[in-house]
């Protein structure tokens, strides 16, 4: 089997030792919680930490609490699981839930944090591999190498954003706190992220996620679309989280987001404004979908032809669509 | 030669039960010892360093930074393990390790034994390879043109053809010139593999002059042949041990570069050493799936009889050899078993590519045709406006008949299989709408290859019986790959003896204890094993009954033998009666096929079996008319099984069958890209879950063959065949547009369907077959009974 290579396992006492810790080592030190994503990755070799620093015992990260404004708190070591089974976040995210829900499988929800699945590694099909295959590859610029793969005049990583919660997360207008060796700060979710697969985390390597928050939904209702090969196990293919904001049929506002189909989740809210004021019908429907579809670039770099996957993001779009706003 | 006339009548106690494997007990606590579950003392760990570069030329090999780590006892190199060795005696063209040339990304060219598997693979990687890459050849298309620097092997040929072939049996031209109606199609399957659960693993001690091999194989016997050739050595000197499986599929029907490297690394070191395999490694020693691409052309009449077929074939057999002469010859070898057609003409051939090396996986060279026949005899019945399940019932073989190509048939429920899944499926009675659909498909499958894979006269299959203190052991060679057949066989004895299965102790698949049973592949072993089995326990049966009468001073006629007695007797004071008699008490049994079974032409080696099992399936799903997306509803099943030795091991067979079925059309393909295979993981390379996997209703359909044992015939390969062209043929019903290539993904559809739109023809798939020049066509004489193969 693919064994783990060696590695110093730090427990720190607190998030600020932890982030003491990751200033001081630098990318010689990465944080474990879950380990489903960063455990398979050191046996790869796509990720090579000297030392993994563990977090997932500190209490203060373990927590799901509601807030004053009428939302919740949610930290970051909290399992998917948890989340999936909490009845409150259920009622009130229910496209957050559903994207946590549709995560891998049972035994990884079990395993994987809230926070791990929002700082989910990029993935690419020229990428996730064992280091020996990397290397009959000649290697890529996201590891050990200096071009992009599956583009090669690209002068960034093209890795696909492949967290299902985060796109979910954004159309909530949800934020994360993130603490550094110099103190918290507190950002939306949508400015974690960037345009490129190598650097796909807008936050500092020694700023640790410790929580997401989820603001008051109001009258806000949310759904999550998943498009993979299979019913379980799968990384998105396409993922489209939507929010509605309804009076009786009538749309008032919607945000939608998609995801995997480039290195960040991409906000295309803006082509739901031919919704606003009036009712959900298929026409309207297929007109916005085909619209936030357009920025949608998947490449060669995942399962099934990406035709077919940016195909899928309009088919995608209109369930996220009918589900939030009930009328699936 | 055993043949076993069997009564359908006769009532039996044990057989067609169905009862839990004679070996679960142990996999269900997890007491089984897997081969990476054997941890010797003092064992040392092996890895291999393997090619990165799909095909080049091995400058240098460099070990000295490698020996020099800590740790590291031994490092060796191709030099170390000169001869080749391969499964077919006509393609021996593996090293152990590669020392001039690597032909695909994975082919080992040096190996370590170190104290832990961590510094064995940090010695591999310090092992340093000159190499000059060569021109990669990575399609069929490709390896047919002239290669623009070198072949990838030196025999065979011309360039990178492996093996070719064309024969005709009966008057094709006739055929079609009486035709009223001719069609042409092509197809493409593409390969996949077996994806066992547990990846390979070998453990070799050497010891005085005796060396052991424990390993996840499928067929010691053959390892044991390879391992007396590589390391020339009596085989007497060498015992290999076939270790509980985790899974075989036919991926471990080779003998293989670990096995071998394993066996020379315990002889340098004196150590016990391991070797097991990550599981991308197990998608590079593969023996899977070939990708084929098909055509063929059937002329009929104006009832729908076949008058003429001709079929022609082209594999990408990858980098070696392995089982690949045969895997040619099989996917011409079995259209004649499910319908009869009087004039067959069949061109095949398999080129070498520089990908892992293809071979035998569930079905053997078969899949492929039958994906192809069947969704072709759809189109005919289409093309004619005759109802495709009306069509084939028109050209079903008969039992007990023979066809064009001498292959002789048997018991034969093809009819009655048909029947019952038409039925449970209420196929004529479903109302038409759009995006639901239907599929039928049938297809045979051998019981047991009629030849062995090397020529020899010795029997496929023995078996010894013993009975001491009233405790009966049986000793088989065949190999229980999760499949049953050590309850087959414990089953079968205990039916003979008066006993439970669990009263059976089974030993099988360990050269060094065991008389050889050639192994587990071609759905050979309930038959074969089976036979040899009964013959020993009648043997068995009729001494201690003997005894018995003996002292009831009674005719042996007069002795019941059941429920744990012979006769008066408990089985233990009959059995150590009969010991008192005769010393401990041993009998055996062989089983050969019968010599009438098949033709005597070149290449009538492949097709030939004792029987033929028959299948039918008709698979329910929803296609998705925008996006292509398929869900399985039910499949249904009915299984020509001869009669049951355990229902509900076959049952399991059956279903398992149907999963790998329709993974296969689903989803699954070995896909290359740069040389590379694409996906070697369990994560990517896609395969059916619990989510996609619908309900499954089987029928045994039992004709109770003449020859089989107790009438049984195989459950193990045959139930995959029909499923992977029911659900292409569900499809089409389903959305109108016909996807002539598996797997057959969304986007496949997808693009079908715009076609469609377009008002193009509905369909995707390969637009032409290559143009091959294949050898002139060798006529075959019919069958003359008094002239028969073997």
């Amino acid at each position: 089997m693919l064994r783990l290579p060696r590695f110093s396992y730090l427990r720190p006492e607190s998030v600020a030792e932890a982030a003491q810790i990751l200033s001081e080592y630098g990318p010689r030190a990465r944080i474990v919680a879950g380990g489903t994503d960063l455990l398979p990755k050191m046996k790869r070799g796509q990720i090579e930490p000297e030392i993994v620093v563990g977090i997932s015992h500190l209490p203060e990260l373990r927590q799901i609490r509601a807030t004053k404004d009428g939302g919740f708190e949610i930290g970051a070591c909290v399992t998917l699981t948890e989340v999936v089974d909490n009845p409150a976040l259920q009622a009130a995210f229910k496209g957050y839930t559903r994207a946590a829900a549709l995560v891998s499988s049972p035994a990884l929800r079990n395993s994987g944090t809230i926070g791990g699945n929002l700082c989910v590694d990029t993935r690419c099909n020229y990428y996730d591999e064992s280091y020996e295959w990397r290397k009959a590859l000649g290697f890529c610029m996201k590891k050990d190498g200096d071009i992009c793969r599956v583009a090669p005049a690209s002068a960034t990583c093209r890795a696909i954003a492949s967290s299902d919660t985060a796109p979910a997360a954004i159309s909530l207008n949800a934020t994360v706190r993130l603490v550094g060796p110099n103190g918290e700060r507190e950002v939306p979710v949508e400015s974690l992220y960037q345009d490129d697969g190598q650097f796909y985390m807008t936050k500092a390597a020694d700023e640790i996620l410790v929580s997401l928050r989820m603001p008051n939904p109001g009258t806000w209702r949310s759904s999550y679309v998943k498009v993979r090969n299979r019913g379980t196990i799968d990384f998105p293919l396409v993922g489209a989280a939507a929010a509605l904001q309804m009076n009786g049929s009538i749309v008032e506002d919607c945000r939608i987001i998609i995801t995997a189909v480039g290195p960040k989740p991409l906000d295309v809210s803006q082509s739901a404004r031919p919704l606003f004021g009036r009712a959900i019908d298929d026409a309207i429907l297929e007109e916005v979908a085909v619209e936030a579809a357009k920025p949608a670039r998947p490449l060669d770099n995942a399962d099934i032809s990406y035709v077919w996957r940016k195909r899928m993001v309009r088919r995608a779009v209109e369930q996220a669509i009918k589900e939030a706003a009930g009328v699936a | 030669m055993t043949t076993v006339a069997n009564d359908p009548n006769v009532e039996l106690r044990v057989i067609g039960k169905s009862l839990p494997k004679v070996d679960s007990a142990g996999k269900v606590i997890g007491l089984t010892a897997y081969a990476d579950d054997i941890e010797l003392p003092g064992t040392l760990y092996c890895k291999l360093l393997r090619s990165h570069l799909p095909h080049a030329k091995v400058l240098s090999i460099d070990t000295s930074a490698a020996t020099a780590i800590k740790g590291v006892i031994a490092v060796i190199t191709g030099d170390d393990l000169p001869i080749k060795y391969g499964i077919m005696p006509t393609s021996e063209d593996e090293h152990a390790l590669e020392c001039e040339k690597v032909r695909f990304v994975g082919d080992p060219v040096a190996a370590v034994a170190a104290v832990d598997e961590e510094t064995a693979l940090a010695a591999c990687r310090a092992i340093v390879v000159e190499y000059e890459p060569l021109e990669t050849i990575e399609s069929i298309e490709h390896a047919l043109l002239p290669p623009s620097d070198e072949p990838i092997h030196d025999y065979a040929g011309p360039g990178n053809i492996h093996r070719i072939g064309a024969l005709e049996f009966g008057e094709v031209d006739e055929g079609f010139a009486n035709s009223s109606f001719i069609r042409e199609d092509v197809f493409f399957y593409e390969g996949n593999t077996h994806l066992p659960m547990e990846q390979h693993s070998a453990t070799a001690t050497f010891v005085g002059d005796q060396l052991t091999l424990w390993s996840s194989t499928q067929n010691p016997h053959y390892v044991h042949r390879a391992l007396a050739k590589v390391f020339e050595m009596p085989m007497g000197h060498i015992r290999v041990v076939a270790a509980p499986h985790g899974g075989g599929f036919g991926g471990k029907c080779d003998p293989f570069s670990h096995e071998m490297v394993v066996c020379k690394l315990a002889m340098i070191t004196g150590r016990p050493v391991k070797c097991t395999l990550t599981r991308e490694e197990v998608f590079y020693v593969h023996r899977g799936r070939h990708p084929v691409m098909m055509w063929v052309r059937t002329g009929v009449s104006q009832d729908g009889k076949i008058l003429a077929m001709h079929f022609r074939t082209a594999l990408d057999g990858g980098a070696y050899g392995s089982y690949g002469p045969a895997s040619m010859l099989y996917t011409g070898a079995l259209q004649t078993t499910t319908y009869n057609i009087p004039a067959y003409r069949f061109e095949g051939v398999r080129v070498f590519t520089n990908k892992a090396p293809c071979g035998p996986k569930r079905g053997h060279g078969t899949p492929q045709p039958r994906f192809a026949l069947e969704l072709h005899m759809d189109k005919i019945a289409h093309s004619i406006g005759l109802d495709p399940v009306e069509l084939r019932r028109r050209n079903y073989v008969k039992p007990y008949t023979r066809t064009i190509n001498h292959l002789r048939i048997t018991s034969c429920g093809i009819e009655e299989a048909t029947d019952r899944v038409i039925e449970a499926s209420r196929y004529y009675e479903r109302k038409k709408r759009l995006g639901h659909g239907l599929g039928f498909a049938v297809s045979s499958y051998m019981c047991g290859a009629g030849l062995p894979i090397y020529w020899n006269k010795l029997p496929h299959s023995e078996c010894v019986i013993q009975v001491d203190r009233g405790g009966v052991s049986l000793y088989c060679g065949a190999t229980d790959i999760g499949q049953g057949s050590d309850t087959v066989l414990a089953t079968v004895a205990a039916e003979e003896l008066g006993l439970w299965p669990t009263d059976i102790r089974v030993v099988s698949g360990d050269t060094g204890l065991t008389p050889v049973d050639l192994g587990s592949y071609s759905s050979r072993v309930t038959f074969m094993a089976g036979n040899a089995a009964l013959q020993a326990a009648r043997e068995m049966r009729e001494i201690l009954v003997g005894a018995v009468a003996e002292k009831m001073e009674c005719s042996p006629k007069d002795v019941v033998v059941g429920d744990g007695k012979i006769g008066e007797l408990s089985f233990e004071d009959a059995a150590t009666l009969a010991q008192l008699r005769h010393g401990v008490l041993t009998t055996r049994g062989t089983y050969a096929p019968p010599r009438e079974i098949g033709g005597r032409y070149k290449a009538a080696g492949v097709g030939p079996s004792p029987a033929y099992s028959y299948s039918a399936a008709v698979v329910d799903l929803d296609a998705d008319p925008y996006s292509g997306e398929i869900q399985l509803n039910k499949v249904w099943i009915a299984h020509d099984i001869g009669r049951a030795i355990n229902a509900l091991s076959v049952k399991g067979q059956v279903e398992g069958g149907v999963y790998m079925g329709l993974s296969e059309a689903m989803m699954e393909g070995q896909l290359y890209r740069h040389g590379l295979h694409k996906q070697p993981s369990m994560l990517d390379y896609k395969s059916l879950t619990f989510f996609e996997m619908p309900e499954v209703e089987t029928f045994l359909v039992e004709t109770v063959d003449l020859e089989g044992p107790f009438g049984a015939k195989e459950a193990g390969q045959g139930p995959l065949l029909p499923v992977i062209p029911a659900v292409v043929s569900a499809v089409y019903d389903a959305l109108g547009v016909w996807v002539d290539e598996v797997p057959i993904t969304p986007d496949k559809i997808m693009r079908a369907l715009d076609a469609k739109a377009k008002g193009r023809e509905g369909r995707y798939g390969p637009k032409s077959f290559p143009q091959i020049s294949y050898p002139t066509i060798v006529k075959v004489p019919p069958f003359d009974a008094s002239s028969t193969a073997f």
